[in-house]
């Protein structure tokens, strides 16, 4: 195998490609793969957290039951963070067609939609900022899991906010193309996924078993309040 | 020393701790501003004005503990500069993957952020050996403790600190081990020049860093008594301040292991050589990729489990059953449950003893047709036994809770799974003898080491049942027989081939040869100290001695046993002294090695020792079966250039 230069059209100064290394395509190969791999893995984090939902969530008789929450605001949501997916794909279709208006403007769609689920979760699901939250912190096992739930999903959102942003911001400096827009792939790969983990999450809280009232009674504990 | 302090170690600790102190300092004067109570800091955080005065907010707070550990990672890795490319990536960027030492000597690359995947392995082994040294110290104080009835110099705050610290040390210790292995090996053994993704290997080994100091630092922050496994109620109650910092050293380490296992994963399915296919694949690599899917997957639940201990102390979300408040209890509403903890902690922590042996057995695997100059016996049979092992090992958590009030139903059940973890150990074992069965056997340390594993494993397996089994585990639960079990499997499984890996692959890493006679006697001192602590821990623990416990009475019969475990534990303390002498001098002044000391057929032994930056000069081609010692004109690599072919 004879030395050949790697054309990298956006490598200012790329030097001789060393035949032991992998080239720009194989390593995307790669990329690619170590992202699923890292799905495969986050699978086993939300799986272990919906395990602990249907393993504490139980009625004396074994029976699956949830809090009682608001189903209305819940919903929405939802169907904010399942609307976002679509701009997510809108724009990684665009970039592949060198469409960067649309690109930008469906990355934006998606971190903003992003953004709202954030904060509905923050300050109306778990009633940040009132006077009494739906369910106080130290709410028995409905708490717990609830805060657990919700709280590994909205991690995940934000880091694919930052990651939508900063790739956005990237795009506007025109660093992707068609040819090359690994870093939107994965972005939508990574928030698509995210998604698919509350359409899991979703239900698990909000919908399975029959639900039962949380007392009022107990003083708050939180970080800062 | 100048380069030392300009080190990715040496400022990233310092990043670590600075970052940490402020954080700390600040979190507990706004939460102490904000009305909260607070007991007395620990001494390193105690802020003091220009004056020497103490002006540390007065009291000790564990939410502010807890942020501030997780901060003072971020300062480590900010500081060490592990990762500044991908800043750099996110600013739009295209960092170039820097290779060679800068201009500094080539030992500065081993305390820097490097990406190459052998200097990241050496990186993993001395950690290993440093880590190995801390944890062996603490089983020495504490077995100093029990080689006579009644307390002589530890209280049992400081007992439990230090079985407790020795747990969880060693097996930070038994990680790094496993990395220094899989990754100094993986790549070149699969022909690649490095590992799928540098610099996410760099990441993996310097979060591992930080995480190890925290656990260190847990010890002198008011210690923790949970053991290694943390369960709760206890560990969401007990007092002693250092629990939060097992905890997230313990969690910490996860991000490494999950990182190196997937990038290991990668680098298997996509970066082979032309021409091997997965069944040409030399059987360690076998071993590590059963291993790295463990560690990528099942890493995650524990990581669940600890965080929420953590919570469950830090803000008062009741995972656990620790706070059971009645007026919910009346309202239908469910409290915690401790039992849940040990499913989400065992459903890793079982799994996780695989990935520490398995590596070790591919080791055995990899080097007994070397030293015995024949084929490698059902190297098929080998290959998916590790997968078969990973499969069956990851059905079997249960068993570690015979004892507890889970489900009745589930106890058969995981029994029968249990019992069926022998049959691909047995595969094993039956390949092992079959490949030496009329072999030419060469008696060189790595050798001596491989043998004494398959005998201590071996040991470690035959009391791997009776434990399993319902019946006699109601006997022996947590009993020394568990401690003498789990030593001889972890000894056997991981300790003795690493050893083993150590001697075999030191001529490739440094182009020197180990003092032979050194090594021999490494190894007769080693073993038989082993088998000594092995046999009488079981032994001790049959008659009654409890794990975890200071003290026990003259009345039980076995105060001379337990000397002997104390004398063979100091032993075993210092053949490993014997053995860094023999690395450390070796480095500088032995004889220079050949490329090919020991006769391998592994494409790695057919580069210059130490290897070249990219391991090899141009790419390899397989073209036959890796393990055909004996067998005339066979020929397994094509490596372009090397002598010989």
């Amino acid at each position: 195998m004879s030395a050949v230069a790697h054309h990298d059209h956006h490598d200012d100064h790329h030097e001789l490609h060393n035949p032991m290394e992998p080239t720009r395509k194989e390593q995307i190969r790669m990329n690619r793969m170590g992202l699923w791999m890292f799905c495969l893995s986050e699978a086993f984090l939300f799986f272990a957290i919906l395990a602990a939902r249907f393993y504490l969530w139980r009625d004396a008789d074994g029976a699956a039951i949830r809090p009682y929450l608001e189903q209305g605001p819940a919903l929405a949501f939802t169907v904010v963070l399942l609307l976002s997916s679509y701009f997510m794909n809108r724009a990684e279709v665009a970039i592949a067609n060198d469409d960067k208006k649309t690109f930008s403007f469906g990355m934006l769609m998606t971190a903003g939609l992003g953004l709202v689920f954030l904060l509905g979760v923050i300050f109306v699901e778990w009633g940040l900022m009132l006077p009494e939250p739906h369910l106080p912190v130290n709410g028995g096992a409905f708490a717990a899991v609830f805060y657990a739930m919700t709280g590994m999903h909205a991690i995940h959102v934000v880091t694919g906010v930052i990651l939508i942003l900063i790739v956005w911001n990237n795009g506007r400096k025109g660093l992707y193309d068609s040819k090359e827009h690994w870093a939107v792939e994965a972005c939508a790969i990574y928030w698509h996924y995210v998604d698919l983990v509350w359409v899991f999450f979703y239900p698990a809280i909000y919908l399975i078993g029959y639900a039962v009232k949380v007392p009022h009674h107990s003083a708050i504990i939180s970080f800062f309040m | 020393m100048r380069y030392f302090f300009t080190s990715s170690l040496f400022i990233g600790a310092l990043g670590q701790w600075l970052t940490g102190y402020f954080a700390y300092n600040a979190l507990t004067r706004l939460r102490f501003n904000l009305g909260y109570d607070v007991t007395p800091a620990p001494w390193f955080f105690r802020l003091r004005n220009f004056f020497g005065e103490d002006i540390t907010p007065p009291g000790f707070d564990e939410p502010a503990m807890v942020l501030a550990t997780l901060f003072s990672l971020i300062g480590f890795l900010l500081c060490s500069g592990v990762l500044t490319d991908w800043l750099k990536m996110c600013a739009g960027q295209r960092p170039h993957l820097t290779h060679g030492a800068q201009g500094k000597p080539e030992w500065t690359r081993y305390i820097n952020v490097d990406v190459n995947h052998k200097v990241i392995g050496i990186q993993y082994g001395m950690s290993s050996i440093f880590i190995l040294l801390v944890g062996g110290l603490l089983a020495i104080l504490f077995r100093l403790e029990l080689a006579m009835p009644g307390l002589q110099f530890l209280d049992g705050d400081s007992y439990n600190t230090l079985f407790s610290a020795h747990g969880i040390i060693m097996i930070a210790a038994i990680f790094a081990g496993v990395g220094a292995m899989t990754n100094y090996l993986g790549p070149v053994m699969v022909g690649a020049s490095d590992m799928a993704f540098p610099r996410l290997n760099a990441f993996s080994y310097w979060v591992s860093v930080p995480s190890a100091l925290i656990l260190i630092a847990g010890i002198f922050m008011g210690g923790w008594d949970t053991g290694w496994v943390g369960y709760p109620t206890h560990s969401t109650s007990t007092t002693m301040a250092g629990v939060q910092m097992f905890l997230l050293g313990f969690y910490l380490n996860g991000f490494s292991s999950i990182a190196s296992g997937l990038n290991l994963v990668v680098t298997t399915i996509y970066m082979r050589a032309k021409g091997m296919t997965y069944f040409r694949m030399p059987i360690f690599v076998w071993a590590a990729l059963a291993a790295s899917i463990l560690q990528m997957t099942v890493t995650q639940t524990v990581g669940v489990a600890l965080t929420m201990v953590v919570a469950e102390r830090a803000i008062g979300l009741d995972f656990f059953g620790a706070i059971a408040d009645p007026t919910l209890v009346a309202a239908g509403v469910p409290t915690g449950d401790p039992i849940l903890f040990q499913h989400l902690f065992w459903f890793y922590s079982h799994p996780a003893v695989y990935v520490w042996i398995l590596p070790g057995l591919g080791i055995i695997s990899e080097l007994l047709p070397v030293f015995s100059r024949k084929p490698l016996f059902g190297y098929k049979w080998i290959a998916l036994s590790s997968v078969g092992i990973a499969l069956v090992g990851s059905i079997v958590w249960a068993h570690h809770m015979l004892t507890s009030s889970m489900e009745p139903m589930w106890k058969v059940p995981f029994m029968i799974s249990t019992l069926f973890v022998a049959v691909p150990t047995g595969v094993k074992f039956f390949s092992w003898v079959a490949t030496i069965w009329e072999g030419k056997m060469r008696f060189q340390t790595p050798m001596l080491f491989v043998l004494g594993a398959i005998s201590v494993f071996l040991l470690g397996g035959l009391s791997g049942p009776i434990l399993g089994t319902i019946a006699t585990d109601m006997h022996l639960h947590d009993s020394y027989f568990v401690v003498g079990h789990f030593h001889a499997t972890i000894f056997g499984g991981f300790v003795f081939p690493f050893f083993a890996a150590i001697y075999y692959w030191y001529p490739k890493m440094t182009g020197r040869m180990y003092n032979e006679a050194l090594g021999k006697l490494h190894f007769w001192i080693m073993v038989p100290g082993f088998w000594v602590m092995s046999l009488m821990q079981m032994r001790v623990g049959m008659q009654g001695m409890r794990r975890r416990i200071a003290d026990y009475g003259p009345d039980l019969g076995i105060a001379a046993e337990q000397a002997l475990i104390t004398v063979a534990t100091l032993a075993i303390g210092w053949s490993i002294l014997i053995m860094l002498y023999n690395l450390v001098s070796s480095a500088r002044s032995a004889e220079k090695a050949p490329a090919n000391p020991w006769g391998s057929r592994s494409p790695e032994f057919q580069s210059p020792s130490p290897l070249p930056e990219f391991n090899y000069d141009a790419p390899i081609t397989v073209v036959g079966d890796p393990y055909d010692y004996g067998i005339e004109d066979a020929t397994y690599v094509v490596v372009p250039g090397a002598a010989g072919d």
